[in-house]
């Protein structure tokens, strides 16, 4: 059976030409960054100029880019490095309700010791309201963090006007630039940022890679101790093919993402479109068109996530749902309850996340089938009837 | 949440696939209703009762792969029980009789009992009023 993965908000393949780039630093040239014989210059040479493609598709310089295990740990760095730095001038912290577990469990934690936390709620498409952070402020304020776009519902923030905010008031902005850095156009400069949170296998990179920009003169504490890489800021031998592969991923997002945007926008319509018009009582989550150009995310009434999931995989489709049928507390995603969605809708939530493989015959094929899987669950849901 | 594929047994899969007994039963003799939707899952749970004997069952499930399997699985179980014997279907048998469900997936067996006894409660509280 075709295989159709339409889930490239959690990980995206590898390119090829990734890959390639990445493959003479696991054996020719294996050198150790620091060491200063031949092999070393080798390695220091390829981890400086992936640095530098980081940067410029950020519109930073080389030396204001950090390089870490992924996304999860340049946010952990971004929010436990300025909290810890800044304990002298405020404790407090601005943050949202729908952000990545990598920034609100960090929030938490710190929420716990002698860290306060504002957690902003955001309107029914997921939009955070700059009046909100605004008037959230204290003197005590030292660092707003909020994500560029959504990860669930794909709903693009106003971090512009949000950081324009934070700059006025001497208040350091962290983005998480996960989901959004090689779909649409990330400038640390336009948008006010000091922190920014990025990710290399959401954008056709390796896992286990990623980088957080960090403004020249922001205050922050070391986040792993050990060796001098990094800068003393993040110990320990770096990871050369995989810091290589980011840089390679990010050079040919940096390249191809403005016709590759219009293609997925377009493909991104057809499946909303498709959607509401073959299947009754289904909504589109998020935005309307302040939306990532890959996201899409549906409710649909009276049946549960999982189960259109396995459904759908049944089918070789993979997508993905806000219903936690599986988790520990059974609560559905705290995204989608921000949003308002009362909780049954939450757990008939379907993402689905298309990327550079996905074609429309693959569209066309999710349209086929989800009637028919939707229809036949709802067919054995209690919910309906109580509808009626 | 793939991890949960691979957990699920060819048993489950298969009564997820082809559930026996959806549905409704016209004037039932009994009728429970469990779960919240919340947690995500809701189960309705039909019998037709004759001469103590529960001659017929049907559900309707909303929830994930594993209410829906429990739900079949467990009108497929009470089939021609007495009442005496439906009342000792236990969440585990349940479990059992799907070749195991995943840890976490445990609490839709539960649901699948807690659905079988509220249908019969409500069967013996409508057989015992004063007639």
């Amino acid at each position: 059976m075709r295989r159709i993965y339409l889930d490239h908000a959690a990980t995206t393949p590898t390119r090829p030409e990734v890959v390639k780039a990445m493959l003479p630093y696991f054996t020719d040239a294996f050198g150790n960054a620091s060491s200063i014989y031949s092999y070393g210059r080798e390695a220091r040479g390829a981890v400086e100029e992936a640095r530098i493609k980081v940067a410029e598709l950020i519109g930073a310089r080389g030396e204001e880019v950090i390089f870490t295990s992924g996304g999860t740990e340049a946010d952990n760095y971004a929010l436990k490095g300025v909290a810890y730095a800044n304990e002298r001038k405020g404790n407090h912290i601005i943050t949202t309700s729908i952000e990545h577990h990598a920034v609100l469990e960090v929030c938490r934690f710190l929420g716990r010791r002698r860290f306060q936390i504002t957690y902003l709620p955001v309107d029914k498409y997921g939009l955070v309201d700059p009046d909100d952070v605004k008037r959230a402020i204290t003197d005590k304020t030292i660092l707003i963090s909020v994500m560029h776009a959504n990860n669930q519902v794909g709903t693009i923030e106003p971090v512009e006007e949000i950081g324009k905010i934070a700059r006025e008031a001497g208040v350091y902005f962290h983005i998480d630039a996960v989901q959004t850095l090689g779909h649409i156009p990330v400038d640390v400069d336009e948008l006010k940022v000091d922190l920014l949170a990025i990710s290399a296998h959401k954008l056709y990179g390796p896992k286990g890679v990623g980088a957080l920009y960090v403004r020249k003169g922001t205050r922050l504490v070391s986040f792993m101790h050990g060796g001098e890489q990094e800068k003393r800021r993040r110990a320990g031998t770096e990871n050369v093919p995989a810091i290589v592969g980011l840089g390679r991923a990010v050079e040919l997002a940096g390249q191809e993402m403005g016709k590759e945007v219009e293609r997925l926008a377009y493909l991104r319509d057809k499946l909303i479109k498709g959607l509401v018009e073959k299947i009754d009582h289904i909504r589109l989550n998020g935005h309307p068109t302040r939306r990532l150009p890959n996201n899409v995310n549906v409710s649909v009434d009276f049946v549960e996530g999982e189960s259109l999931l396995l459904n759908l995989d049944l089918e070789g489709i993979c997508a993905s749902t806000g219903s936690a049928c599986s988790s520990a507390s059974l609560e559905p995603s705290h995204v989608l309850l921000a949003l308002g969605l009362p909780a049954e809708q939450a757990h008939g939530s379907l993402r689905f996340t298309l990327g550079r493989e996905n074609t429309e015959a693959d569209v066309e094929q999710v349209l086929e089938v989800l009637p028919g899987i939707v229809a036949r669950l709802r067919a054995m849901s209690p919910l309906l009837k109580t509808q009626k | 949440m793939s991890d949960i594929w691979s957990l699920y047994s060819e048993k489950v899969m298969e009564h997820f696939k082809n559930p026996r007994n959806v549905g409704e039963i016209e004037n039932p003799d009994g009728v429970g209703r469990v779960g919240n939707p919340v947690c995500g899952d809701i189960m309705e749970l039909y019998i037709k009762v004759n001469d103590g004997i529960i001659v017929d069952a049907k559900f309707k499930t909303f929830g994930c792969g594993a209410a829906i399997a429990s739900s079949s699985m467990v009108t497929e179980m009470v089939k021609g029980n007495s009442i005496e014997e439906a009342l000792k279907i236990s969440n585990k048998a349940v479990a059992e009789a799907l070749d195991g469900l995943p840890p976490v997936k445990m609490h839709c067996s539960v649901l699948a009992e807690d659905a079988l006894k509220a249908a019969i409660e409500n069967y013996l509280s409508n057989s015992t009023s004063p007639l």
